[in-house]
């Protein structure tokens, strides 16, 4: 028992990054300033679509999202302690999972599929309540155990290719592959816009392509693996704001 | 460990493969003569804003813009954008009307790869002038296919 | 297709210029694209784009595979009266948009 708090602690207190860098610092200036202004920042046109949602009655008690938690700014900093435990699944759920539980227990409403444009623009809507706010996520309690399986992932080869996460995203962040920088590879800023995908998308869909570009089994929409992932990686970037929604080429 | 690496290169040049031709400066000369009718370019006036190193082709900032004010005999009608090395040579006609305040416009094109970027103004007078820049694009290198 | 963000001051002086700012939601599918299975993506973008301001042109755009996805445009106008902005789009399947803005001018 002493042992296992030991190595808790190990965890806890030796920060795999002395100072994490956000990938907007890795971005280029072009890229930088279509994050930073709201009116050119393509994600937005999903955060309008979000904000429609978060007022518009669903499900068969007919409620919104406003009817329980008043407007929007009420959420100030709840996307910033996501993921976290969820004490009626019993395992940490990422803000997107947390919405559609709300949806499913409260309204009774049908969950909001993966990846679609709802459930992108209401999640995004929902984290730039939090923009500008420290990453809050509490690495203790119920939620350790799964930063643990998180950072074993994150370290653990995988692949034809046999790359593990670290490889790129620490070993050799700041390093170029092909013409582009290697980035620490933070989830602070999702739903992102990425260049790439010309739409916004969530974290899960950025490690799918990692993990098709090492040629390793992408993980099924909604998996726990991804949660505790995005768990890991936000005790990691401890130190960062919330970006929501950031560009990223 | 080597093969490693030519997969990873390989990645960032299939994208580009998919068998479409490419214009070329020809096909530009081409659609600048279809708006000109021959009339001679004339360098200046008009400025082509593109950042020279891009990072990534999917969205690059320009701004192009005659900016000095013109006596109303020559003022401008229309700018007009043509890429040399995009799958086709035409990015932009824009035309300014009355209610127009400057001969301005801030957009994001699609640049495939390093090349030159061509910007004509047209002026009310008939005169034709131009601005161009060479840039280089740089690309992901881990492009998802999803 | 979601709705367009339109930036335009509510108020601005007689005279001055004033700056219209259009963020439209469209994949502009450049037809350049291929699927899994290797077809073309077939082409589907906004072609042209209209602004008028008390029913004169301000602006008017030819757009090619060129212009990024979910387009952007940032353009000027001269504050003549108090009006109507009107923007307007078109795509190469027909699927239009058309937007107004009330601007007062004092």
């Amino acid at each position: 028992m002493r042992l296992a708090t030991a190595l808790a602690l190990c965890l806890l207190a030796t920060p795999t990054l002395a100072q994490p860098r956000s990938g907007y610092d890795d971005s280029g200036p072009q890229v930088r300033a279509m994050q930073d202004d709201d009116t050119a920042n393509p994600a937005f046109l999903w955060v309008q679509q979000g904000e429609t949602l978060w007022s518009t009655p669903a499900g068969t008690a007919q409620k919104s999202c406003a009817d329980c938690h008043g407007p929007a700014t009420t959420l100030r900093g709840a996307a910033a302690r996501y993921p976290t435990y969820d004490l009626t699944r019993r395992r940490p759920l990422a803000l997107a999972q947390r919405i559609n539980a709300c949806r499913t227990d409260h309204p009774a409403a049908p969950a909001l599929p993966p990846e679609s444009d709802a459930l992108l623009g209401l999640t995004a809507y929902v984290a730039l309540q939090s923009r500008g706010l420290p990453l809050a996520v509490d690495p203790t309690g119920p939620n350790a155990p799964f930063v643990e399986a998180g950072k074993t992932f994150f370290t653990t080869r995988q692949g034809q290719l046999n790359m593990s996460c670290a490889n790129c995203h620490e070993d050799r962040a700041g390093h170029r592959l092909g013409g582009a920088l290697i980035p620490e590879g933070h989830a602070n800023g999702y739903p992102e816009y990425r260049l790439e995908w010309q739409k916004i998308g969530s974290f899960p869909r950025r490690l799918r392509a990692c993990l098709t570009g090492v040629r390793a089994e992408p993980l099924p929409p909604d998996s726990p693996e991804a949660t505790s992932l995005e768990l890991y990686l936000a005790v990691r970037a401890r130190g960062l704001k919330v970006e929501t929604p950031a560009v990223r080429p | 460990m080597l093969s490693r690496r030519l997969l990873l290169a390989g990645a960032t040049l299939l994208p580009l493969a998919p068998g479409h031709a490419s214009a070329t400066p020809a096909d530009v000369a081409a659609a600048i003569q279809a708006l000109t009718k021959g009339a001679p370019l004339h360098p200046g006036r008009v400025k082509l804003d593109i950042p020279l190193l891009v990072e990534n082709g999917n969205a690059v900032a320009m701004t192009v813009a005659v900016a000095d004010p013109l006596p109303p005999a020559e003022r401008v009608l229309s700018l007009h954008v043509f890429a040399q090395a995009n799958p086709l040579p035409n990015v932009i006609h824009a035309f300014f009307g009355p209610r127009s305040a400057a001969p301005r416009l801030s957009t994001r094109i699609r640049l495939a790869t390093s090349q030159t970027v061509i910007a004509v103004a047209a002026c009310a007078d008939g005169t034709f002038w131009t601005d161009n820049i060479e840039l280089l694009v740089t690309l992901a290198a881990c492009i998802d296919e999803i | 297709m979601a709705r367009p963000l339109i930036n335009i001051p509510k108020r601005v002086k007689r005279g001055d210029a004033f700056e219209i700012r259009v963020l439209i939601s469209h994949p502009m599918e450049s037809g350049q694209r291929r699927d899994e299975v290797g077809k073309v993506v077939p082409r589907d973008i906004i072609n042209s784009f209209f602004c008028t301001y008390g029913g004169e042109e301000v602006f008017r755009a030819e757009l090619f595979p060129a212009i990024s996805a979910n387009p952007y445009f940032a353009f000027s106008a001269r504050a003549v009266e108090t009006g109507l902005i009107t923007l307007s789009w078109t795509d190469d399947q027909g699927v239009s948009g058309f937007e107004t803005v009330e601007i007062t001018v004092e």
